[in-house]
């Protein structure tokens, strides 16, 4: 019933985007962790909407009912003070609402922190946010690319983060939601997307002057498309120097780029401590 | 140091150069500053100014200047909101640059939170607050001018930024490393540090001074379950300004330190922990969500049973439900930043502990919808704001438990979407509660009325307006538009919502300019309210005349109940209180003193702000020596002798 219900609505709201041509990613998820988190929205929505009407009703009705200037005020009740009975139906309802809420957020915070898809092998890449771009490191390619990050479609990606600047977050709307980026930690992230396509990614914690152009693009590819690009690389891209991977840490804008390997000292780079990490239960999906 | 050298420092690092609108600014600053020494001096003021005003420990006056400061900021935060609508409104525009634009968000925010919403509700809270319990000041009438001339000192050298040194530019949260020297040299964030931490101290002394008054001066009767609500909602709030505000100070401290004085507390290496920062910020920064929203509530409370004319429904349950409110607002400050990879245990707990905060403001706005039951509603202005803030807080308030939903919120977060939430949570609560309160209580302050007419075209305006400016800002969020960006590309799709959004903040901005018109008519032709009671209120501030007489209160009245005054009037006991004998009124003195500790306490932060350390002791040593001063003096006050109450009382015609 439930689920029926949240289909119609959502083919309902994505039928209003579609009508004003409006690319709406966070409502047209591209992959099973942002259809994930799409649940979670449509189902909070519909909650939220029987509380925002309710409420819109009652007020509508007494505002216009027992107005000042009404042709009869007889049922004025000046000293009119309280309702126990009232009270307790108005605590117990919102307790519901928010059962009904919390339970399956509780669900879906333990489930975005595994795998998607435990059934297919995961592929880990490395996201470094510096000073206004993005680096990303292939450890199974030995390859890096900047500002643009392939990725093989149908299959889990693994994003091990960590800024060489200020904070940021890494977010691909159409993926699925955000993580952020910090100087000496590693955080993590899963996406994964369901067919091959461009998503816009963007930085999405402010670090200073150009951040508003520091954005990415996400190239999902056929899993052969993919090692084929890799190969590519490996062979006719440059390699990363350790005095260009410095000069890129500086501050600035750069456009995309691609490397056909880095230097072998960032290696275990981002072998750092994760947030929270220290006998937190963290550590438990920390470890892969 | 030759001449070149000091010419280089002024032009380069000292005035900001090279911005026309800061040169316009220069020059208003100038030209306003002339024209008020003029006017102070050709009519001869500047005595009643310092006598007065400057030296004054009178509560509603100080509430007052909280007032006229915070409107100032009001239309500083707005101009700086409005700015960065224009530059919005098209994909790609050159109006300002990613500089003037990232500063200009930062000092908005900054500006919106510690100098306009707190004081303004601070204004109120002076104001009213005595008045409802029957006490004749608060409780450290000196301190409370110490708090005031804090805030307002803080607030100069904050917005002094703007012409001198540079404006800070790291977000009001100001999360680090961004904030540290090694990425954001220069004074700015300098200026954003020492002028939280001077108007933080004040916020603090204001949060004791409260509680002490409310605890102690209560008029006889008045139990703590017949306190009017919006006391009660002073002193929760007072006691989460107690708990709180120390994490600020100490936040900003190891901030300063680290800026000024090369510490890591919060940099990114030689072991410093960056996201400390963003949790002690959030520890004191969700509680001060409630230092805003609580008052705000109060106001409610007060107009909306008003002019209903009825009892405030479920007063018990108002009440318990501000205490939890208070109790869990210190367990959800890792909502701000549940993308920060704690783990799944963590973000549980925080992402329920947020959604529960619902239940006792669902509670809340239940009790509102039925105080107006079976009611008598007037439509006054006041009211107006009041009833408004119901439907469109709770819009607000159904995003905010959205975001609580942790795997949604990755989405939400940073989005224009958290925008929309917290603007309506922040303006449909505090904004219209501060003009909710300032239409209600300005009888009070000045003994006449605001406009009605004026007062419900700009209500009406600024509404439409917020509306058209924040809704929009949801589905911006959701089409991936962040916040903080300068500017955005053409091909988004984001275009047209952003243009309409601005069009709604100018609608707000010249509602702002219908309301300060307002001011200044309603001062000159304005009804005059003879009665004290223009409202037919319910609680002891209306018992007096308006404006207050200094001393408040010519005799004491003995409480029975809640609504003491309109049981009062019921009963017919408002003559007999009246009649009462007079006796000679004890009241505090002036002193100098407050406003003078205040500038040497700006003098140091400047000297603090420019790593000037010699300024800045300098000032210090002017603050100890105040306080060592203060040590050693005897304040006894003075009595108001009986002839001059009644000279008082019969000139207000109550004799």
């Amino acid at each position: 019933m439930v689920k029926k219900a949240l289909k119609s609505l959502m083919l309902f709201g994505l039928s209003i985007f579609a009508l004003t041509g409006c690319d709406v990613p966070v409502l047209q998820p591209q992959g099973p962790v942002a259809e994930k988190q799409f649940h979670m929205i449509i189902w909070s929505s519909i909650l939220m909407l029987f509380v925002l009407l309710t409420v819109f009703t009652l007020f509508g009705f007494v505002v216009f009912k027992y107005r000042a200037n009404r042709a009869n005020d007889d049922d004025y009740e000046p000293d009119l003070e309280g309702n126990t009975k009232l009270e307790i139906l108005w605590t117990t309802i919102p307790i519901i609402i928010i059962l009904l809420l919390a339970i399956p957020t509780v669900i879906t915070i333990h489930d975005s922190m595994k795998n998607p898809s435990p059934d297919k092998k995961p592929i880990t890449i490395e996201v470094t946010s510096a000073e206004w771009k993005w680096l990303f490191r292939y450890p199974e390619q030995g390859i890096e690319t900047v500002n643009v990050v392939h990725i093989p479609a149908d299959r889990p990606v693994h994003f091990v983060l960590t800024s060489a600047g200020a904070m940021n977050s890494f977010w691909v709307p159409s993926l699925g939601g955000q993580m952020y980026t910090m100087p000496d930690m590693k955080t993590e992230l899963w996406l994964e997307a369901d067919k091959p396509g461009r998503y816009d990614g963007r930085a999405a914690n402010f670090n200073g002057e150009n951040f508003a152009h520091m954005t990415f693009t996400v190239v999902a590819q056929k899993q052969a498309d993919f090692d084929k690009w890799a190969d590519k690389v490996k062979a006719e891209a440059p390699a990363l120097t350790m005095k260009e991977y410095k000069k890129l840490l500086k501050p600035g804008l750069v456009g995309k780029k691609v490397y056909s390997s880095y230097p072998a000292e960032l290696e275990h780079a981002s072998d750092m401590d994760m947030p929270g990490m220290k006998g937190g239960e963290a550590s438990e999906h920390g470890k892969h | 140091m030759n001449m070149e050298n000091i010419k280089d420092f002024l032009l380069h690092d000292f005035f900001v150069t090279g911005e026309p609108m800061i040169y316009m600014a220069d020059v208003a600053i100038i030209l306003v500053s002339l024209a008020i020494v003029f006017v102070l001096t050709y009519f001869k003021k500047w005595k009643w100014l310092w006598k007065e005003w400057l030296t004054t420990v009178d509560h509603k006056k100080i509430g007052i200047m909280y007032i006229i400061a915070a409107l100032a900021m009001l239309f500083r935060g707005g101009a700086d909101g409005l700015l960065m609508r224009a530059q919005l409104a098209l994909p790609n525009l050159h109006f300002l640059n990613a500089q003037h634009y990232n500063e200009i968000f930062t000092t908005h925010g900054t500006i919106m939170i510690f100098f306009m919403a707190m004081p303004f509700l601070f204004g109120l809270i002076n104001v009213a607050m005595p008045l409802q319990i029957g006490a004749r000041d608060v409780a450290f009438p000196y301190l409370n001018a110490i708090s005031f001339w804090l805030f307002f000192f803080g607030a100069l050298l904050f917005n002094l930024s703007f012409v001198i040194g540079g404006s800070p530019d790291a977000g009001w949260t100001s999360y680090t490393p961004l904030a540290e020297k090694g990425l954001d040299p220069g004074v700015g964030e300098n200026y954003y540090l020492i002028g939280l931490q001077l108007s933080g101290i004040g916020t603090l002394a204001s949060g004791i001074n409260f509680i002490v008054t409310i605890l102690k001066m209560r008029a006889p009767g008045m139990t703590l379950m017949k306190m009017p609500m919006f006391t009660w909602a002073s002193l929760i709030t007072s006691v989460i300004i107690v708990f709180a505000f120390p994490v600020l100070t100490v936040a900003l401290a190891m901030l300063t330190i680290d800026r000024l004085f090369g510490a890591h507390f919060f940099t990114a290496d030689s072991g410093g922990m960056p996201m400390m920062w963003a949790n002690l910020f959030w520890i004191w920064g969700h509680p001060e969500v409630y230092i805003v929203i609580l008052p705000a509530f109060g106001i409610f409370s007060e107009v909306i049973s008003t002019f209903a004319g009825k009892k405030l429904f479920g007063y018990k349950a108002m009440v318990w439900s501000m205490i939890v409110i208070c109790v869990l607002s210190f367990f959800v400050w890792v909502h701000h930043f549940f993308a920060m990879g704690a783990g799944p245990a963590v973000n549980s707990f925080f992402g329920v502990s947020t959604m529960l905060i619902a239940i006792p403001t669902g509670v809340k706005i239940f009790n509102w919808l039925l105080t107006l039951y079976k009611a008598k509603i007037r439509f006054t202005t006041a009211n107006l704001w009041a009833l408004a803030f119901i439907p469109n807080f709770v819009i607000g308030g159904i995003t905010g438990v959205m975001l609580a939903v942790v795997p949604a919120d990755f989405q939400y977060h940073n989005s224009y979407f958290l925008i929309a939430h917290f603007h309506y949570v922040l303006i449909a609560g505090t904004v219209f509660a501060v003009f909710a309160g300032l239409h209600y209580w300005w009888p009070k302050m000045f003994g006449h009325m605001l406009n009605e007419r004026l007062g419900k075209w700009a209500f009406w305006i600024f509404v439409i307006g917020f509306n058209v400016c924040f809704l929009p800002m949801h589905f911006v969020g959701l089409m991936g538009m962040t916040r903080r960006l300068y500017t955005y590309p053409a091909d988004l799709g984001w275009t047209p919502w952003n243009f309409i959004e601005t069009i709604g903040a100018f609608a707000m901005g010249v509602a702002f300019i219908i309301m300060v018109y307002n001011i200044y008519w309603s001062a000159r032709y304005g009804e005059r309210d003879t009665t004290g009671d223009p409202w037919n209120g319910r609680t002891l501030e209306w018992a007096v005349s308006s404006p207050a007489p200094e001393y408040n209160f010519a005799t004491i009245p003995e409480v029975k109940s809640l609504d003491a005054f309109w049981e009062m009037k019921k009963n017919g006991e408002v003559e007999k209180w009246r009649k009462q004998p007079l006796e000679p009124i004890h009241m505090p003195d002036n002193s100098y003193r407050p406003f003078v500790i205040s500038v040497l306490f700006f003098i140091a932060g400047f000297g603090f702000v420019f790593e000037w350390l010699w300024l800045g002791v300098i000032g210090l040593i002017g603050v100890f020596l105040c306080l060592a001063l203060r040590s050693f003096e005897k304040d006894e006050g003075h009595h108001i002798p009986v002839e001059e109450i009644e000279r008082t009382e019969r000139a207000a015609g109550r004799l």
